[in-house]
């Protein structure tokens, strides 16, 4: 039956949510987007979580830019950059995403290169993971609808 | 459009830098049946506003087209403004201090959002006549908040269109009498 599918699928998201909110890979921010979803914005979540991962994508390559350079004095700009993705992850609820900038801030507050250079290959790592688990996340959904679930909102 | 007594909604002013938490503020306010207009920094808030220089009568003579809300007879509808406290160039402070000391909106409520939770900047920002201080991210629950301040400028905003003085003047700077429980427990998000 139609309806099973959808029900099926829509475990599949309730797990999967579980253990990103298990794991403190997401907080609960994730989902107030999530209540901010609805007949009149349909696509709130993955329009914002496509425009977080456009600008952390830029700013994590500027960050390993920054790094790499021979003479690297310009922590006041690492910093700018750190504290705008820690931003962004914040207000999306990618709390493990965040939690590695505040310790990255740190690295960059010491002038510590070595440290960043650590934290960052952890922060690209966590990053990674996160956006592989957000579009699974997002195409079981889709899935989900096309089985016949309701689109919005997002959780139970 | 309509005069005071026709107004449903309220119009939000949003202001802040990030993109994502532009989109973040205009759903939470659209959800809570607000207008919303966002813009990326505190010059565009003022351009917005029609308060392009320090002069107060440049709101007047201004000929802002692209941005400026304001229509003839009455003054922008802007009924709160609602801006991020780190941004580049203006911060969210400095705007705060440009609208109070602009007599035709410094009763405009404002409200400051800041990730960081540091108690002396939000103490100054109350103190110098924020009316409430989110913590980021900003929720629902903290939207829900802002009701009360778009009701009581409703009998402000009828007095600045008759151009009266108004009878708030400094009171309107309230110092935290109001009890933030959230600031001084440190208790962040």
């Amino acid at each position: 039956m139609l309806g099973s599918g959808a029900d099926r699928l829509r475990a599949d998201v309730n797990r999967l949510l579980a253990f990103l909110f298990h794991q403190g890979i997401l907080d609960e921010q994730f989902l107030q987007l999530q209540q901010l979803q609805d007949e009149s914005s349909p696509n709130f979540v993955s329009q914002v979580v496509n425009i977080y991962f456009q600008e952390s994508e830029k700013l994590l390559r500027n960050l390993r830019s920054l790094l790499m350079e021979r003479k690297l004095s310009d922590y006041k700009n690492i910093g700018i950059h750190i504290n705008q993705l820690m931003g962004s992850s914040s207000s999306i609820g990618a709390k493990r995403v965040r939690n590695v900038c505040v310790a990255f801030r740190a690295a960059s507050d010491q002038n510590n290169r070595t440290g960043c250079l650590r934290v960052l290959e952890v922060l690209e790592h966590d990053y990674c993971f996160l956006k592989n688990k957000l579009h699974e996340l997002f195409q079981i959904e889709q899935q989900r609808i096309l089985a016949g679930g309701v689109g919005y909102p997002m959780q139970n | 459009m309509g005069n005071m007594a026709t107004q449903t909604q309220f119009h939000v002013l949003a202001v802040d830098d990030s993109l994502i938490d532009r989109k973040l503020i205009e759903r939470l306010l659209k959800t809570s049946s607000y207008q919303v207009t966002a813009v990326d920094s505190g010059s565009k808030a003022l351009e917005f506003l029609g308060l392009n220089g320090e002069n107060e009568d440049e709101e007047r003579n201004s000929s802002v087209e692209s941005v400026s809300a304001a229509d003839e007879d009455h003054q922008v509808g802007v009924n709160l403004i609602i801006t991020d406290y780190c941004m580049p160039g203006m911060t969210g402070y400095d705007l705060l201090r440009k609208i109070k000391q602009s007599s035709s909106f410094k009763d405009i409520p404002v409200v400051i959002m800041s990730s960081e939770n540091i108690p002396s900047r939000i103490n100054r920002c109350l103190e110098d006549g924020a009316e409430e201080f989110f913590l980021k991210p900003v929720k629902l629950s903290d939207v829900n908040k802002l009701r009360p301040h778009l009701m009581k400028g409703i009998t402000t905003k009828t007095e600045m269109q008759s151009n009266t003085n108004k009878r708030k003047g400094s009171e309107e700077i309230q110092s935290p009498d109001r009890t933030r429980p959230r600031y001084n427990e440190l208790e962040v998000v």
